[in-house]
């Protein structure tokens, strides 16, 4: 790829290839490195913390629409600096550690959910140029750091010696840990469709193509969109921190500061979560060519923006499922789903390696025939393990140890 | 001091024997496990140094074998939680406020 | 070889990293302080394999033994009764030790004598297509044996956890 001179901000990766060039004709080896390091980490550092407030407040006027109130509009205009406000306000409080809790792994859980989550942005393709570590198998990067705030979870769930934090946190990662398959098998889907693991690559094949993952691959689209929501813990599946049960689930005990790690946390995986579904569905930074023109990074920021709006949808829409409905769903219908069209998108890619087959005549097929397996395995699934089979549920496995509420059906 | 395989294998060695110690040693059949858990890491440990410094005909082959030891350690976890779930069951009680005396 | 001041400074950090959390492994008297130690050694070997530019297997590392092998212990010591949760000792203590110090004075001894044929080669540019091949390639077979390994182990944990009713 030839540079671009360094003032052309189509693409903020320019000026910086151009700082980091100047730096390695004086500077030593290491310098180089350590500039770059800096600099990335400026970088996701000011794209994160504007964002959260930003996003938080969107959010909560955007929710407020759905349940028909204004929301926050009274500090600033539209109420924009009110996350700001309740930063400050939550910063002045008092964080404390209870007596009985487990001071150590208590302190921690914050500082390993959070980092976790912003270590994320490392691989996200923001631009052509624009991306930090441009690790070959970046999805892999992906899956294996947002499984590290499982963990987190349930130290914070556990040290607190609080029955509704370690109740909150039993489900949520009874949760975690069923529905990471799901999504992991969309991930692999979209793999297979593009032949690599790096986000950048995948990217540029939808954006060669013209042939974004939302319209050949619906039902991993689909899955990944679910499946994260419950990794999420947003609310069709927020059953870990149900206020109404549990109090606040796993982060009961947590105040001040702490608290707002957690709630940040959750915030900037959200935006990951909408940023990879953005990438491996919406085509990241391209836009049909329009990309020439309009700088990557506005493009994939906006997508990142609608797709954390759908997520916000979806939690003013539907209400709470309990948690045998959340597991058989992940385990009866997402899974077996998910696997017959991981086969069928392998089939028609090997057809369309081995014929030769032209890219123009062979994706609208595909999409054509994805769509309707999309129709069939969905309302075939439904039929055949859908959620009419377990209104009168028997008791699940692990279902008194997760801590729920049983409906007497004996 | 440049760093080798030599540091690389006693760094290996010195992890197995904890492991080692852990397995035979404790009383907890979970602290066993882990301790399983830590030998089967330094063995890891080995295969890649092997891979990385001393390439051999098949440079890759030791990687290749760690992705197996992760295949055996993620079943065993898996037959580990199976385990505890049915010593779980075999405790007559089940009150969910029994679950804060989890903590020793 | 690695040398320089980076690399050589990384590999005596998580060296350290390594073996002390896997002593705390062995010294935390809480079962589950012990299993987050065990998890701090998981992310210490996953950034030794990152020093020798195994960097899918380290992905790996901390995917499996981290988001799921860590998860799963401390899981199994949550549904374990109390009396299960403590990290002591039993009989063979003694001998444990002996055997364990016998094992490492002869590994470290092994380990500084041989004369290995190192390579002067740098590190892997990038492995992950490359085992990929290798896995579906030369390693076809223990592969798939590896696939049957999983099943049976799937199968035998939900016979485990299903119980009689």
């Amino acid at each position: 790829m030839t540079l671009a001179q360094w003032y052309d901000l189509r693409d903020l990766g320019n000026p910086v290839h151009a700082l980091l060039l100047w730096v390695g004709r004086w500077g030593p080896h290491w310098l180089v490195y350590v500039v770059a390091g800096l600099i990335g980490a400026a970088a996701i550092l000011a794209f994160v913390v504007p964002s959260q407030l930003v996003l938080i407040w969107w959010e909560r006027r955007f929710l407020a629409r759905f349940q028909i109130r204004r929301g926050p509009n009274r500090v600033g205009k539209f109420g924009l600096l009110q996350s700001l406000a309740d930063g400050f306000k939550i910063m002045a409080k008092e964080t404390w550690v209870p007596r009985a809790a487990d001071k150590w792994p208590f302190l921690l859980a914050p500082i390993v959910m959070m980092v976790p989550s912003i270590m994320l942005f490392a691989v996200l393709p923001f631009g052509k140029g624009m991306v930090f570590a441009n690790l070959p198998s970046g999805i892999v990067y992906l899956v294996a750091l947002s499984g590290v705030g499982t963990i987190a979870v349930f130290m914070a769930g556990w040290a607190a010696n609080n029955k509704y934090a370690l109740l909150g946190a039993m489900r949520s990662i009874a949760m975690l840990l069923s529905y990471e398959i799901p999504a992991v098998l969309a991930l692999l889907t979209v793999v297979v469709y593009t032949g690599s693991m790096n986000l950048q690559v995948i990217t540029r094949f939808q954006a060669h193509y013209n042939a974004w993952g939302l319209f050949l691959l619906p039902v991993p689209l689909l899955v990944y969109l679910v499946s994260s929501t419950a990794e999420l813990n947003r609310t069709p599946a927020d059953i870990a921190e149900a206020e109404s049960e549990l109090g606040a689930g796993y982060h009961t005990e947590y105040s001040g500061f702490r608290f707002v790690v957690f709630y940040a946390a959750e915030f900037t995986n959200t935006v990951v979560v909408a940023a990879v579904i953005s990438t491996c569905f919406l085509g990241g930074w391209s836009l049909f060519g329009l990309d020439t023109w309009i700088p990557g990074w506005i493009i994939y920021i906006s997508k990142i923006f609608v797709m954390f709006s759908v997520f916000g949808w979806v939690r003013g829409t539907l209400p709470r499922l309990r948690i045998d409905q959340l597991m058989a769903f992940a385990w009866k219908f997402m899974l077996p789903v998910t696997l017959v069209n991981l086969v069928a998108v392998t089939v028609e890619i090997a057809l369309w390696q081995q014929l030769g087959w032209s890219a123009g005549a062979a994706f609208p097929l595909f999409a054509v025939a994805n769509w309707l397996l999309a129709g069939v395995l969905l309302v075939g699934g439904w039929r055949v393990f859908g959620i009419t089979r377990i209104v009168a549920p028997r008791r699940p496995r692990m279902f008194r140890e997760v801590g729920a509420v049983i409906e007497a059906n004996r | 001091m440049d760093v080798g395989v030599q540091q690389f294998v006693a760094l290996s060695g010195v992890l197995f024997a904890i492991g080692l110690y852990t397995a035979l040693a404790k009383r907890n059949a979970i602290a066993v496990l882990m301790g399983v858990e830590i030998m089967l890491n330094a063995v890891n440990i080995a295969f890649v140094a092997f891979s990385r410094f001393i390439r051999g005909e098949d440079p890759l082959a030791g990687q290749v074998f760690v992705v197996f030891t992760l295949t055996v350690a993620a079943a065993e976890a898996a037959l580990m939680l199976a385990i505890a779930v049915a010593i779980y069951r075999g405790r007559e009680s089940v009150e969910v406020d029994e679950i804060t005396d989890l903590k020793a | 070889m690695l040398s320089g001041f980076g690399p050589v400074s990384a590999f005596w950090l998580l060296a350290v990293l390594a073996v002390g959390s896997a002593l705390m492994v062995v010294v935390a008297r809480n079962l589950l302080h012990a299993v987050l130690w065990l998890i701090l050694h998981f992310v210490a070997v996953a950034g030794l394999f990152l020093l020798m530019t195994a960097e899918f297997l380290a992905m790996a590392q901390v995917l499996v033994y981290v988001g799921a092998v860590g998860v799963l212990v401390l899981f199994a010591v949550m549904l374990t009764p109390s009396p299960w949760s403590e990290n002591t000792e039993g009989r063979l203590g003694g001998v444990a030790v002996l055997l364990g110090g016998c094992l490492a004075a002869v590994l470290i001894f092994v380990a500084a004598r041989t004369p290995w044929a190192q390579v002067t080669a740098g590190g892997f540019a990038s492995t992950a297509q490359a085992i990929g091949r290798a896995l579906i390639g030369r390693w076809a077979l223990p592969f798939e044996i590896a696939s049957v390994l999983l099943v049976v182990a799937m199968i035998g944990s939900i016979v485990l956890a299903r119980g009689e009713d």
